[in-house]
């Protein structure tokens, strides 16, 4: 095991990391403000993809498909919250479930219609298509802005969090809901600011992930996973949970698959390793926060209360 | 009561004499189970289209023989794929079944199929244990064993005198039927294997692995849209110009479309491509052009030659397809027009033919295609024929 190589899969980490912090930012606050359980996260994610490569595929224009994927998906999310989910707020999270459940199977069947069962494709910018020489190792140019604007947006909502009103009122929100509203501060419209941003996080996730995936009908479904098993590993309902979880998950999650096989082939034999460590190593992130869970059960970084 | 009278033997009359004329020039009936939508949708409709290509060629006939082709969605569910070949034959009777995309559906309907003596003409890769021990009299695989795929990339291996290896496939028994594929034929060194989730969308950590393992080439199987996600970030990475990429299930014409330039470079290897020259083979690409407009697939190909395999089989017992003896020693001839050139059957009826390797490249048109660059296995049988006790 080379360091460049070990390099190299920490930087995979990490950028698997930021695209589920962008992710879990929006959802961890949804959650933690509204105490609203959405299941919709990874549609708006698919949705945000979708917007960026229809875009990008007739103007070629990188800046337009992040334009039409954010604005986009701010707007979905808008509706969404104030058609469905704000008549759910005060209801019980099973309920949350079924309706956000239904959402997904309902926005996975609209891409269908419209875009069709193929996948369709976004190409990598030219600026950012080529490799960067990581100590002797290529690594793709594109997966390192993903880390930076990742990087970027985690730095910006920790300014706003912490260091603006909006952002005070939101924290407070998050601490305790009820006291915030009788303060007589418009907890709907901070809602529906919460809900919008995190809309527009997942559309920027969605954008980041176009040129690295393939854009279809249920691409969300297994990333919103990823980003619920952040929200637990990090606690839900800070930004800060959400960061370091989603760098916690993504690492662990990358470096169990790079090297666990390598690793479990000194130990036993070949042919038991080849079988045995890709499963253990997929399962690696589930066994993490099941351990979590049972030490921490309210997250290894939970929001500070008082 | 005089009217109703005589509308009712009116209507006896008339449904008297309909057997008659059905009789007449009654079509056969032909079953055509496969995947038309979902995920796996393009490949069943492009078998469909290239067999009712070679149907539309022969004025709606197949072996001088009106035909009707029955068309079912198996939706790559097997319990739905044996539902429709129930109604198919029990409510049908039909004795032709054809079509069929997907190896879950087809491990599933072979049996119900063939007991009840139906043939049954495969027209995609044909499972393992349909080629060996689980062989029918009934059963005749009309495009190739899956294996080939990942054989004839193992001799291009050993042809190429690559002498440092990475291979990886999903963990899952496709998977490894394709690294022991490759391997039957590539005994050189395997710097690794690697196995990946069946459900993973980004490969960055294999992808770091081979770019540190510095092979002399890559031996990747994909199925479907791992394939694209694998190749578009393999060539992000920026191996594609580096470390060759052979394949198998990842470059044909269902998925070209969708990677492009991206693709422009990666090697597979298939029985047929767009390129093959022969005279059949040649009429079909262009004739598949001209009425769907786009470049025909293997897939297309496979449905094309199951026609002409019936269109072969059918005239020469005269459409009588009731005497079973007769029609299975008919189909168990081959045809001698097929994309392939022609068409012969091993003891295990599924077909010897020589397997291409191609490369992604333009085409004379300037689209992204495949261009054939040798034959690294010429008149293959595959590896199961000898556990078939068939003769």
């Amino acid at each position: 095991m080379s360091t460049s190589l070990f390099f190299a899969q920490l930087l995979n980490g990490f950028q698997l990391g930021v695209l589920l912090f962008l992710m879990s930012a929006g959802l961890t606050l949804v959650l933690g403000i509204m105490n609203c359980v959405n299941l919709t996260h990874g549609s708006l994610f698919m949705m945000g993809a979708y917007f960026a490569a229809t875009v990008y595929g007739t103007t070629h224009s990188f800046a337009l498909a992040a334009l039409a994927a954010i604005a986009g998906t701010l707007l979905l999310g808008l509706v969404l919250e104030r058609v469905v989910l704000a008549r759910l707020y005060a209801r019980d999270h099973l309920y949350q479930v079924l309706a956000t459940f239904g959402l997904i199977l309902f926005l996975n069947e609209v891409a269908r219609i419209i875009w069709g069962q193929s996948p369709i494709f976004m190409n990598v910018p030219d600026a950012l298509s080529g490799t960067i020489d990581l100590l002797g190792l290529p690594y793709p140019s594109y997966r390192f802005a993903i880390i930076a604007v990742g990087l970027c947006v985690g730095l910006a909502l920790y300014v706003v969090i912490h260091r603006t009103r909006v952002g005070m009122l939101i924290r407070a929100g998050a601490s305790d809901s009820a006291m915030v509203s009788a303060l007589g501060v418009n907890i709907k419209l901070i809602n529906a600011l919460v809900f919008g941003v995190g809309a527009a996080l997942a559309g920027l996730a969605g954008l980041m992930a176009g040129p690295i995936l393939s854009v279809q009908p249920g691409m969300g479904d297994p990333i919103l996973i990823l980003t619920l098993v952040v929200l637990v590993t990090g606690g839900i309902g800070s930004i800060r949970g959400a960061f370091y979880g989603a760098l916690i998950v993504g690492v662990v999650d990358t470096i169990g698959r790079a090297f666990l096989p390598t690793l479990l082939r000194e130990v036993v034999d070949r042919s038991i390793a080849q079988a045995a460590g890709p499963a253990i190593a997929s399962i690696l992130i589930y066994l993490l926060m099941a351990v979590v869970l049972a030490i921490r059960p309210e997250g290894l970084f939970p929001v500070k209360h008082g | 009561m005089v009217a109703t009278g005589f509308k009712a033997i009116a209507a006896a009359v008339v449904m008297g004499c309909l057997p008659l004329v059905a009789q007449a020039q009654a079509p056969l009936k032909i079953g055509f189970i496969s995947t038309l939508s979902g995920q796996a949708g393009s490949l069943g409709q492009d078998i469909y289209d290239g067999f009712m290509l070679a149907i539309e060629q022969n004025g709606g006939k197949l072996g001088n023989v009106p035909v009707q082709v029955l068309k079912e969605d198996d939706q790559f569910k097997p319990d739905v794929g044996t539902q429709a070949a129930q109604k198919l034959i029990e409510k049908e009777n039909v004795s032709i079944i054809t079509g069929v995309a997907a190896s879950n559906v087809m491990m599933a309907i072979y049996r119900p199929i063939t007991e009840k003596q139906v043939f049954l003409i495969g027209s995609n890769g044909g499972p393992s244990p349909l080629a060996g021990a689980q062989c029918s009299p009934y059963l005749f695989i009309a495009s190739w064993q899956v294996d080939g795929l990942a054989e004839v990339m193992g001799k291009y291996a050993v042809d190429k005198g690559y002498k440092k290896l990475v291979l990886i496939a999903p963990n899952y028994q496709a998977g490894k039927d394709a690294m022991s594929g490759f391997k039957r034929f590539y005994t050189g060194p395997v710097a690794d294997e690697l196995y990946t989730g069946l459900t993973q969308p980004d490969f960055s950590a294999e992808i770091a692995q081979i770019a540190a393992a510095k092979p002399d080439a890559v031996y990747a199987f994909f199925p479907g849209t791992l394939g694209v996600n694998f190749v578009r970030q393999y060539q992000q990475a920026g191996l594609l110009k580096t470390v060759p990429l052979l394949t198998s299930g990842v470059v044909y014409g269902t998925t070209l479309p969708a990677l492009k330039e991206t693709a422009l470079g990666v090697i597979g290897g298939q029985f047929w491509a767009p390129d093959t020259n022969n005279p059949v083979s040649l009429q079909f690409v262009d004739a598949f052009e001209k009425k769907y407009n786009r470049i025909p697939s293997n897939f297309a190909a496979q449905g094309y030659d199951s026609a002409l395999l019936l269109d072969s089989a059918i005239g020469k017992v005269k459409g009588n397809v009731a005497d079973k003896p007769a029609f299975m020693a008919a189909l168990k001839q081959g045809s001698a027009k097929s994309v392939r050139g022609t068409l012969k059957f091993n003891n295990n009826h599924v077909p010897i033919n020589d397997w291409y390797v191609f490369e992604v490249a333009r085409d004379a048109k300037g689209r992204v295609s495949l261009k054939t660059i040798g034959t690294p296995l010429k008149n293959h049988q595959d590896a199961y024929h000898t556990q078939c006790t068939m003769s």
